[in-house]
């Protein structure tokens, strides 16, 4: 393990995006999101959740996949993707840290989707410890732990110090580009930070959500539960929850003609959205509470279904506090759940 | 709080059980203090989780187009800014107004839990309402902050305390809290920048947009059964905002759509997950309208006609007025 | 480390090179890759999928067989914006495809040695004629074939040349035709298809192969149950609204399974495990 002093994390910053693109949360227009870091950038590293997730930086919101010429019958099909450049994103939450685990169980799987994988094969993460969780917070109820994030460096920050450890060959190999800037340091000097910081977890109002009652096989008890009803009514179809979402993947592929030609791009799209499933000739699901059941059940059943009973939350607490009428997949698992002494 | 609250509930009780009304649409508690939802309860016996209090600043009026379609009578409870979103849906006949009993619920201006994370304080476990202090519980430590400063936007410009239209009023008799702010003030500012500025401005800020859709959705004036951004063969239909020009462009022309019937009820800019200060757009067009056509509130009746939806012999041109430097 | 191979979202080109009219809101297109012959190979019942850049791209059935080597072929309703484009195609239009998509048809496992029944709704044969000329070209390794196939009209049926051609005047293939109401000219049967299956009153040791519109489907299902046939029996396609085609875009779930990977083909015993929602 390593430290630098925090006063030093400008040359930090300024060694590492050296030699490739270094983003991190900075404040835009009193928001905060991961942003090209320059020395004039306004670095929020305290900020917990940034509006959008750390996903945007592997799978963008809406990114360019090809493009066509077309002149009379013919057509031409031009391949416009750069040259992949190696990145690293700084002040990355366990949470978010743990959804890329998530959407790697889908990029990645045959067959690879390889604009994402390129992203992430040239990404490199590193990763910050939360002392002070919001009360929205329940990334515990998915076996993430706070204080030991994962990625390719995990990074710690307390006593005037950043604390920073190496975790993967990838980690070791920028840690090298840049180790003129540290100490050597122990995790014991961690230690009281960390016990400090597990006695605030504990006390979190959703650090004991039960998710009894959700997985791969819950399907038919929860699909016709007459309260999705209730849970669905005052949902007004906007794409909030799924943007902020650093689990939610789900595209579209849409063409956009220039005027010099067609643009092929994707963009993140919504089961929320009254179109999602909409064919030339029919919908499977007309009303907003289908969209919505889609969505919970999407998380929480089919997906765990799929993937080894994980589940495709990560308890970062962002539908939470951004959902414009306060539902959330919380209150979703707690109307729906099972008792477990029951 | 807890007065106006008991005033409400009794209300609610004896309409939904003398059969005044067969529904009510109004806050179900949430999973922490200040974080309700809007909900239908059923009747007297479903009151068990009804709230009302400091974070029920939702507009309610834009539910009552789907319910208002439905069988019986729904009791809606309704802040004086929201009235004026269900008299202006009302003229645009998108609510059947005899399916609709309106118990006014009287309002001290809700508060923005944004607002209170923005001042730093965290992990927030309660709040105690003092009068014009906020004591905020946290998991770490206590912290006291002015109500004033973390009302919603739309309550810091507080527009009426009155109601546009009410069937019955819940209300204490206690004074109401004047308004902090000039609803205005921040129009008048961007109108002062140099064109330069004010194109910065907003560029900062509709850079941001996630085109979620939700300031669109929320919105009681945009109640197109098909929005013209969701309709393939429009040509303009869009996901996400393919550059800069879009994202600029998506929230004007919805401010021009909007322009002469936006009550500035404030729920675009409430609901924004990355708070653009929409109602400013929205404010702008009422400032000049009020400028070229007189003092008009979008919604405070249910027949006129609107001034941009009119026409008088003595209708001012907006060349003139612009070059007069604004004013009738 | 990842190899750019599966470029799975980018597409190939295709030229047509033959436009047939089929019925008034149905053409068949012949596509060639650019060098001639297949764009892929596929087996019977996967999927492709065609664009028109600016014009959008969606999910079609191969409707012709693997065993149609020189050239593939996709029968296709005009119905929305895409479709009304590719029925205005000429001989040469270049399109692109990407494929192919989709389990298909158990056709060298389940379908093998049994006796096969065919029953097509409108637009619905389209893929099962892949299947019909699959089984026709290797025509030893299946039992009998019967194939009940419903349009609305006489002028509605899809293919109806090669039907009366090649498949009903096959060894061991009986075609029944029917439409759904009397039409001046036709002196064949006349009704809904699940009603004239309960009327051929088909022996139940068939596998059933059943493809049309969702409500066709669901009560020939039910015709077939009550002759005593078993769900297990019956093999059937569903169609959802895709964007991807490998199960990563997230819109043609449904339950756990995405049409587009796990089907389109379904067991029926299988849809009755999955929500319903299709």
């Amino acid at each position: 393990m390593l430290k630098l002093a925090i006063d030093r994390l400008p040359e930090l910053f300024a060694g590492l995006a050296e030699n490739r693109a270094l983003y991190l949360p900075t404040e835009q227009a009193g928001q905060v999101e991961y942003g090209p870091w320059t020395p004039e950038a306004k670095v929020r590293l305290d900020a917990l959740n940034t509006v959008k997730s750390a996903k945007d930086l592997f799978f963008p919101q809406s990114e360019n996949l090809m493009a066509f010429k077309t002149q009379g019958k013919n057509i031409s099909i031009l391949d416009t993707r750069k040259e992949p450049q190696p990145f690293v994103i700084f002040g990355v939450r366990a949470c978010d840290a743990a959804s890329f685990d998530i959407l790697d169980r889908v990029f990645l799987a045959e067959p690879v989707d390889s604009y994402y994988a390129a992203r992430r094969e040239q990404g490199t993460v590193i990763t910050r410890a939360c002392f002070e969780p919001e009360e929205s917070c329940f990334c515990g109820v998915f076996g993430i732990d706070a204080l030991h994030p994962a990625g390719d460096i995990a990074t710690w920050e307390t006593g005037g110090f950043l604390y920073w450890d190496s975790l993967t060959d990838k980690g070791a190999a920028l840690t090298e580009s840049v180790s003129g800037l540290f100490d050597p340091a122990d995790s014991n000097e961690l230690a009281a930070a960390i016990d400090r910081a597990k006695a605030i977890f504990e006390k979190l109002p959703l650090h004991d959500l039960s998710l009894n009652g959700f997985d791969g096989d819950a399907t038919a008890r929860l699909f016709d539960s007459p309260k999705w009803q209730e849970l669905s009514q005052s949902c007004i179809g906007c794409g909030t929850c799924t943007f902020v979402c650093p689990t939610c993947q789900c595209y579209d592929i849409r063409d956009y003609d220039t005027g010099h030609g067609i643009q092929r791009f994707r963009c993140w799209d919504s089961c929320m959205y009254s179109d999602f499933t909409k064919m030339a000739h029919g919908n499977p699901r007309t009303t907003q509470l289908e969209r919505f059941r889609q969505r919970f059940m999407h998380k929480l059943v089919y997906f765990p279904a799929n993937n080894d009973g994980a589940y495709s939350c990560v308890g970062c607490g962002r539908c939470l506090t951004k959902c414009p009428i306060s539902m959330n997949i919380v209150k979703v698992i707690k109307t729906l759940g099972v008792k477990e002494d029951v | 709080m807890q007065r106006i609250f008991g005033i409400i509930s009794e209300k609610a009780k004896q309409l939904l059980s003398d059969g005044t009304c067969d529904r009510m649409i109004g806050w179900k508690r949430g999973e922490f203090f200040y974080d309700p939802t809007p909900a239908v309860f059923s009747g007297a016996g479903d009151l068990e989780d009804f709230v009302y209090d400091g974070f029920c600043g939702s507009n309610l009026s834009k539910y009552l187009i789907q319910q208002s379609a439905k069988e019986g009578k729904i009791l809606a409870l309704l802040k004086p800014c929201d009235t004026y979103s269900l008299n202006q849906l009302v003229k645009e006949h998108r609510v059947r107004r005899e399916n609709v009993y309106v118990l006014g619920v009287e309002c001290r201006g809700m508060l923005d839990i944004d607002k209170i994370r923005a001042l730093g304080v965290k992990g927030i476990q309660s709040i105690e309402e003092n009068g014009d202090q906020l004591t905020v519980h946290t998991l770490y430590g206590d912290k006291t902050i002015e109500r004033s400063e973390v009302l919603l936007e739309k309550c810091r410009c507080c527009k009426s305390k009155e109601f546009a239209t009410q069937d019955d009023l819940a209300v204490t008799g206690e004074p109401m809290p004047e308004a902090p702010a000039d609803r205005f003030d921040m129009v008048k500012k961007l109108e002062a920048m140099t064109p330069d500025e004010r194109f910065a401005f907003w560029r900062s800020e509709l850079s941001k947009c996630i085109r979620c859709n939700a300031c669109r959705n929320v919105c009681p004036a945009c109640s197109c059964v098909k929005c013209v951004f969701d309709n393939d063969a429009s040509g303009v239909a869009s996901k996400a905002n393919t550059d800069t020009f879009e994202e600029n462009m998506f929230h004007i022309i919805r401010a021009f759509h909007v322009a002469g019937r936006c009550t500035d009820c404030g729920e675009c800019s409430r609901v924004c997950p990355q708070h653009i200060p929409l109602h400013l757009l929205n404010r702008k067009f009422i400032k000049d309208i009020n400028e070229f056509y007189g003092e008009y509130q979008a919604g405070a009746d249910t027949e006129s006609r609107g001034p941009l939806t009119d026409y008088t012999t003595d209708d001012v041109e907006p060349s003139v007025v612009m070059q007069r430097g604004g004013g009738k | 480390m990842y190899s750019a191979q599966n470029e799975t979202l980018i597409p190939k080109l295709g030229v047509v090179t033959d436009v047939r009219v089929d019925t008034p809101d149905v053409k068949t297109f012949r596509v060639n890759a650019l060098e001639g012959g297949v764009c892929f190979k596929h087996i019977p019942g996967q999927c492709a999928m065609l664009s028109i850049p600016g014009v959008g791209e969606a999910m079609f059935s191969i409707t012709s067989s693997p065993t149609d080597t020189e050239y593939m072929e996709f029968s296709i309703k005009k119905c929305g914006c895409l479709t009304d484009w590719l029925h205005q195609m000429d001989v040469g239009q270049q399109i692109t495809i990407r494929g192919p998509y989709g389990n298909g048809f158990p056709v060298e496992t389940d379908l093998k040695g049994k006796d096969l029944l065919f029953i097509a709704g409108g637009i619905g044969l389209a893929p099962l004629r892949s299947v019909i000329r699959y089984v026709l070209h290797n025509r030893d390794n299946y039992g009998k074939v019967d194939i009940v196939y419903g349009a609305r009209s006489a002028d509605d049926l899809v293919d109806i040349e090669e039907i009366r051609k090649e498949w009903a005047t096959a060894r061991d293939v009986n075609v029944y035709l029917t439409i759904d109401r009397e039409q001046e000219g036709w002196d064949g049967h006349v009704g809904f298809v699940p009603s004239y299956v309960k009327e051929l009153c088909f022996a139940v040791d068939k596998t059933v192969l059943l493809c049309g519109p969702p409500i066709m489907i669901k009560f020939t299902l039910a015709s077939l149950q009550e002759l005593g046939f078993d769900k297990t029996q019956v093999f059937t396609t569903m169609e959802l609204k895709m964007k991807c085609g490998v199960g990563k875009c997230g819109r043609c779930n449904i339950g756990s399974k995405y049409v587009c990977k796990d089907g389109p083909v379904f067991r029926c015993d299988e849809l009755d495990e999955l929500p319903n929602e299709y």
